[in-house]
């Protein structure tokens, strides 16, 4: 599979010449098969350039949520094949405990907060709850599972036959611990990460930075690298970048993590447009 | 992706990390009855120490502790809240004698036993929480 981000960054789009080498698009990220199959995973401002570069014969598209909150749907009004009759248009995200995953888009894709209804969009539109869950698209085997993130979210584990992706976008595993990490099996997100060829972890905060924000969410970038280690990764993406991080600040900061977990694989700060190939596809 | 165990569900992880912080002894038990964590009170409470003995199933629970109705009477094991807890999927609150098997100390307590159920509405197990009459 084909793993291209389109947005990196965390919490608020940071567009400008100080973030362009990753980026400023909130989250999302293509992930295409070997036989075309295209995942969209997350709805933030980069879908709408993802959707440009679709391909004109695609007829189906699959959007990936891993939860609800501002920055990782609020690209989602802006995509093309919604607005395309012949598109079919598969949207999976977590439903609440009281509220439908429909229930829940429709309080952003309505009036006064955007103009166009959701039942309103043209392409055929197919919502999928993923709670805890497996279920296949071409050739993907997915797996979604409630991570430790404030709200309904889930994580997702993305195979196919030769190669393996858990995109974990927010998630604050250490949340609690008096040290981290911990066993595996209390580990939030422990299995959906294990042994995958990539992992886009959250790395938002540096440590200093993690007392002032517990709870929020997010994890450090020293608690990402752990979690790697724990889990058994064999290349890390550092995702979710804060957006008051520039790109010098930014790769300062992981490096200066990495010198000190010292971690037995590969790190790569995602960035838009920067794709990763996995397995032979 | 076999693991030694499997790993737990994030509920269950922040309902063990929440008891990690409280001064109330918990216990934190599957659908099994097996309790998989406690905390540093409930060590008391038990007389052994979570790292020592790590997860500890239903009957050694039994071996450990006894709670009954009645200070002179023997036998009422920790069964009953506990089933009602996840048979029934409902909250329990009973005053009981503890007695501590190990160095037969008795104790009176109130058990407050409640299901954890996640948003999907799946068992997953139960909070059980003791809150001890001290001088009783």
């Amino acid at each position: 599979m084909k793993v291209t981000p389109y947005g990196v960054r965390g919490s608020l789009a940071a567009p400008g010449p100080a973030t362009a080498r990753y980026g400023g698009n909130t989250s999302c990220v293509r992930v295409t098969g070997p036989d075309g199959t295209v995942l969209v995973l997350d709805a933030g401002t980069g879908i709408r350039a993802l959707a440009l570069e679709l391909p004109t014969t695609l007829s189906r598209v699959d959007v990936l949520l891993t939860h609800l909150h501002m920055d990782h749907i609020i690209g989602l009004g802006f995509f093309g094949p919604l607005y395309n009759s012949v598109m079919e248009v598969h949207i999976w995200g977590p439903a609440s405990a009281t509220l439908s995953l429909e229930a829940r888009l429709r309080r952003y894709l309505a009036p006064p907060l955007f103009p166009v209804l959701l039942r309103d969009l043209p392409c055929r539109l197919e919502l999928h709850h993923t709670g805890r869950s497996r279920f296949s698209i071409g050739p993907f085997q997915i797996r979604a599972a409630r991570v430790c993130h404030p709200g309904p979210t889930v994580g997702y584990r993305i195979e196919t036959e030769t190669s393996s992706l858990a995109y974990l976008p927010d998630h604050e595993p250490a949340l609690g611990t008096r040290r981290f990490p911990v066993d595996p099996e209390w580990t939030s997100g422990f299995e959906l990460a294990h042994d995958v060829d990539l992992l886009l972890h959250d790395a938002q905060y540096t440590r200093e930075e993690y007392p002032g924000h517990a709870g929020w969410g997010h994890s450090t970038m020293h608690d990402a690298l752990a979690f790697g280690q724990l889990a058994g990764v064999k290349h890390l993406a550092p995702f979710h970048h804060d957006p008051g991080r520039d790109d010098a600040a930014l790769e300062k900061a992981l490096d200066a993590a990495v010198a000190e977990v010292k971690p037995d694989f590969p790190v790569t700060p995602a960035a838009e447009g920067r794709s990763f190939d996995l397995g032979s596809a | 992706m076999a693991t030694k165990t499997a790993q737990q569900s994030v509920e269950m992880i922040l309902v063990r990390q929440l008891a990690s912080y409280l001064f109330v002894p918990v216990l934190v038990i599957d659908t099994t009855g097996t309790v998989l964590f406690y905390n540093e009170p409930a060590e008391r409470i038990l007389g052994v120490r979570f790292e020592e003995t790590g997860r500890i199933d239903r009957e050694e629970v039994d071996r450990l502790v006894e709670l009954s109705d009645d200070p002179n009477a023997s036998s009422e094991d920790l069964e009953r809240p506990l089933e009602t807890a996840l048979q029934q999927r409902r909250p329990v609150h009973a005053r009981r004698w503890l007695l501590r098997r190990a160095d037969r100390v008795r104790l009176q307590v109130e058990l407050t036993v409640f299901p954890i159920i996640d948003h999907e509405e799946r068992l997953l197990g139960a909070m059980a929480m003791f809150w001890e009459h001290h001088g009783a």
